[in-house]
């Protein structure tokens, strides 16, 4: 290794100061006899005291970063290059003894999946006692006691309870709590959060990034944070760092890096991100053309020329160093054009992003024609829904008395957290799983079998979905060809018709014909995705149900996927159920929003409506948890609790245990009603209308931070 | 700067991964384990085909003169009670073991898989039905049941094969029955519900390519088994039945003498020994190969 020669040198100027420092860190794996080089000669500084964010998109070398900080890299993975020191210390030259004392006592980490973090058979008090134990010899009732400190501080309100509690009986965010917690306990001087909140509920994100910012007040650790999400990283952070293919390409404060992005690439993803908002008749999302390069396989040019439109000729062949513009670095030989890259997208794009006034008003999409008042039935209408789930005797109400109606050509959304019962609602439409006694499914005015084994085929073809997770959507077994051509026999195709079909709908969702040979194993997450999407429109469908479309995508391939979604509802006059936790997707894309709690329709309405308000008060309080760039440090709201289990549902009104609006007997002893808030607008609350809440952050001024 | 862009800000995309089947193929070619196991079976299975072409001996004639004579060049592994050359009955001794165990095994698997996929994806009622027989069933010693089966029909290679199979049947259904309910969580099953596949398309057609893996890996696994389970019935007369030169059978004939002619017993039972053996390696190896 190569920091073994220095081990008795000093650190470099100023390291000691640093809590992470990374000088010209590369870091390669070994795969087979090839080497594949993830991360290239990154540099980086985390000061005392300092929150530094890195962002970047799945495999840009993120979590190899946090990994080698703490020399935990997997065992094919080594430091091939440069000098890391943490706490002062050169990492490279440790023992393996002093390595364990200081990952024990200097640095901590927090994962990103909390669930498989705790050990499952341990109880929380055994783990954190565990901590003060191995770390600072504290044992038996002192350590719980710390224990009990600990969980205090991390806003636990019952410490003792939770101490006695299994992993598996504590919710998400209360897991990633009491990780913090034990991560916190050794006071480490520098604390790696992975991805801490990727897994989390936006509400209970807000929660968790809320503790963070406090925790950081209080116990002034260095804080090295990992995320994919922008704002996130930009209301975290004091100084952030661009990953893209293993290279830093941009580093900077947070606030002039998002506000003044000097780098192609930071640009091309924020604009990706859809503003909030921004809607689907204002323009197409912004996407970065191409796809991430091999690690390691670009050396001699600029790692990002393949899918730069400010490219030139300079850029293929030489490598640019870092230019630094008073603190702020960004690795492009042409910085101050950045901000002038050239859009994909013509018309009507370039004037939204600017932030054209008074947009939701009289938003120039045609509306869908149904309306309320319209005479055709709607295309779809779902009447009394409810799901009760028997499991173990206790009953589940997964679904309760919802009414929805979807017109034609119209995107319904579909928000609420997990567990609020969207999924279990796109089942119920689908047939794939049965409603309650006296629920009804109309299709066209007609009614439709409960079961899909007992639709016809063309009312299994009017109705199809796009899955969350395109990897278990697709058989791995089946080419491409199989996949989509098996759909197509719901139109009866065969032979050469059947081919000219199969190709037509491959070129439709930018598949191109060597992808039809492949399976899916073969292809990226969002190629995967398009297969999906090709297979719901294979049969010519009515209705497309959206179950979280690009949850599990990068925002560069999320935005290609929302366009294509937004040209296929043009071209073929689909209506779409779209269901996701992420408010500014549902915004762009739907004319309609329908809000769900614990499995009750709590809002519904024209977006606008609903996002401009009034407000249900659940609805207001996922708006302020929703992440966005725009709106750093606008007011919050903040839900206190937890989500209530839907086998114990609460009386009255189920929102009442962390409305932070409850008014007070009448909402615990009765269910209010969905009564009007507006023409089309729904909400359920006790509250009236007049003096439910607004949105702080109006969409007509989109682009203006508070 | 444009026109230079348009020359540069070419997206490429990347290159498709190689297939992930043909990279486990090539890793396992590397494998000893896989390659010592398919090298032992060959051996055995050259044996079986070609049997009494390549003995030196004719295995079935006696040779009163020369009975139990020790190992010698002239009997490489000796001679049994009647004087037959045991190397060229070990040789020809690997035919029928060769036939019935891997048919028994076969049967066991096909209708193995076949019974576990329809619980496992129908799930419900029949699930528990057929599942608790299953345990029932696992519960009493298989040579006995076997035995009892076999006593009723009569034992002959063919009533050998189809007692093995269906005694292997639930054990086989066992494992695609878990591999299967894995398999119905998927989304895939429900795209292919909603495209109206009935559930023999999406037992058949959707779900077996999946849990096919398991179900090989699973059958090399009872294959070890099976030849265990012909050795020890023909050892106890249930099985293979004479004249042939069958292992089992020539160790059952020769066990009392084991204290003095340890070369009547010990070369038949080296023989299945290495064919189980032989048979464990490549399941292993298979198993690393397929991921399952």
């Amino acid at each position: 290794m190569m920091g073994r020669q220095h081990e008795n040198g000093d650190p470099a100027n100023g390291a000691s100061a640093d809590a992470l420092r990374f000088d010209e860190v590369s870091v390669t794996y070994r795969s087979g006899r090839r080497e594949r080089r993830v991360l290239t000669g990154v540099s980086l500084a985390i000061r005392r005291g300092e929150a530094y964010g890195l962002v970047g998109e799945s495999g840009c070398g993120k979590s190899t970063a946090a990994f080698a900080a703490i020399r935990y890299l997997a065992r094919n993975g080594r430091v091939s290059g440069g000098r890391i020191w943490v706490d002062g210390r050169d990492l490279m030259a440790l023992s393996a003894t002093e390595l364990r004392r200081l990952r024990t006592q200097s640095v901590s980490m927090v994962y990103q999946d909390p669930g498989r973090a705790l050990n499952p058979s341990l109880r929380i008090d055994r783990q954190m006692m565990e901590v003060f134990e191995v770390a600072q010899g504290i044992c038996g009732d002192q350590a719980l006691s710390r224990a009990r400190e600990m969980l205090a501080r991390v806003q636990i309100g019952s410490p003792d309870r939770v101490l006695r509690n299994y992993p598996h009986e504590l919710s998400g965010g209360m897991q990633q709590r009491v990780i913090i917690a034990m991560a916190l306990s050794t006071n480490p001087a520098l604390l790696i959060l992975d991805e801490p909140t990727t897994g989390l509920d936006a509400t209970v994100e807000a929660e968790v990034l809320d503790l963070v910012t406090r925790l950081r007040a209080e116990f002034n650790n260095s804080i090295l944070f990992i995320s994919h999400s922008l704002p996130v990283v930009a209301r975290m952070c004091d100084r952030v760092g661009v990953l893209y293919a293993g290279e830093l390409i941009e580093e900077g404060p947070a606030s002039r890096v998002f506000r003044d992005p000097k780098h192609p690439y930071t640009v091309g993803l924020m604009r990706c991100v859809p503003r909030y908002g921004l809607r689907k008749s204002q323009g197409r999302l912004e996407t970065i053309p191409g796809f991430l390069p091999a690690p390691g396989s670009i050396t001699d040019c600029c790692v990002f020329v393949t899918r730069c439109a400010n490219a030139t000729e300079r850029c293929a062949r030489e490598v640019p160093q870092p230019i630094a513009l008073e603190g702020h670095v960004a690795r492009c030989f042409y910085p101050d054009r950045a901000s002038q890259l050239p859009r994909q997208s013509s018309g009507a794009a370039a004037n939204a992003p600017s932030g054209a006034g008074g947009v939701p008003a009289t938003h120039s999409a045609p509306l869908p024609t149904g309306g309320a008042a319209g005479a055709a039935p709607p295309l779809l209408r779902a009447d009394h829904l409810s799901k009760t789930y028997l499991i173990s005797g206790k009953r589940f109400h997964a679904v309760h008395d919802v009414t929805i109606e979807l017109w034609p050509g119209e995107t319904l959304g579909l928000v609420g957290e997990s567990g609020s019962g969207k999924s279990s609602l796109a089942k119920l439409l689908l047939g794939l799983s049965v409603a309650d006694e006296g629920s009804a499914i109309q299709l066209c005015g007609a009614a439709l079998p409960a079961r899909a084994e007992d639709r016809t085929r063309s009312q299994l073809k009017a109705l199809q979905i796009i899955f969350q997770n395109p990897g278990a959507a697709l058989n791995r077994s089946q080419t491409v060809r199989r996949l989509i051509g098996r759909s197509l026999r719901l139109v009866g195709l065969s032979g050469a018709a059947r081919e000219v079909r199969l190709r037509e709908i491959a070129a439709s969702v930018r598949l191109t014909p060597r992808h039809l040979e492949e399976k899916p194993r073969q292809l990226s997450g969002g190629l995967k995705q398009r297969v999906g999407i090709a297979r719901a429109f294979a049969g010519g469908p009515r209705v497309v149900l959206c179950d979280e479309p690009t949850s599990a995508l990068d925002v560069s391939v999320q935005s290609a996927i929302l366009n294509l979604l937004v040209d296929l509802q043009a071209e073929q006059k689909v209506s779409y159920l779209f269901i996701s936790h992420d408010l500014n997707v549902v915004h762009y894309l739907s004319d309609r929003i329908a809000v769900l709690y614990l499995g009750r329709l709590m809002e519904i309405g024209p977006s606008e409506q609903v996002f401009a308000g009034p407000h249900h008060p659940y609805t207001e309080a996922l708006l302020s948890a929703n992440p966005s760039l725009e709106a750093q440090g606008a007011q919050r709201i903040r839900l206190k609790g937890e989500l209530p289990s839907a086998s114990n549902l609460p009386a009255g009104c189920v929102f009442h245990t962390r409305c932070p609006r409850k008014i007070g007997d009448i909402c615990e002893r009765e269910e209010p009603p969905l009564s009007q808030a507006g023409e089309r607008h729904a909400i359920r609350c006790h509250i009236p209308a007049e003096q439910l809440g607004r949105s702080v952050r109006v969409p007509t001024q989109p682009n203006e931070p508070t | 700067m444009s026109g230079a862009a348009d020359v540069i800000a070419r997206p490429t995309e990347p290159e498709a991964a190689p297939s992930l089947g043909r990279e486990r193929w090539r890793a396992a070619w590397r494998s000893p384990t896989l390659i010592a196991g398919l090298l032992i079976l060959a051996f055995w299975i050259v044996c079986a085909l070609f049997g009494a072409g390549i003995t030196p001996r004719d295995p079935y004639a006696d040779d009163l003169l020369a009975t139990l004579s020790p190992p010698s060049a002239a009997h490489w592994f000796g001679t049994d009670q009647l004087g037959r050359d045991i190397f060229s009955r070990v040789i020809v001794g690997a035919r029928d073991i060769l036939i019935v165990a891997p048919l028994a095994t076969l049967l066991g698997t096909v209708l193995g898989t076949a019974l576990g996929l329809c619980i496992g994806y129908f799930r419900g009622a029949l699930d528990d039905v057929v599942s608790r027989i299953i345990e029932a069933l696992q519960a009493l010693p298989l040579v006995i049941v076997a035995l009892m089966a076999l006593a009723a029909v009569g034992t002959s290679n063919a009533t050998v094969v189809l007692v093995i199979g269906f005694v292997f049947t639930p054990l086989i259904a066992r494992t695609v029955r878990s591999a299967v309910l894995n398999e119905t969580d998927l989304d895939y099953v429900a795209a292919a519900r909603l495209r109206g596949d009935g559930a023999l398309a999406i037992m058949f057609i959707e779900i077996l390519p999946n849990v096919l893996p398991i179900a090989i890996v699973e059958m090399t696994v009872r294959l070890g088994y099976a030849i265990f389970f012909v050795a020890s019935l023909s050892f106890i007369g249930f099985g293979i039945q004479p004249p042939s030169a069958d292992w089992g059978i020539a160790i059952a004939e020769n066990y009392s003498l084991i204290g003095s002619y340890w070369w009547t017993v010990l070369f038949d039972a080296g023989a299945t020994a290495s064919l189980v053996i032989g048979v464990n390696l490549v399941t292993d190896g298979l198993a690393g190969v397929l991921d399952a």
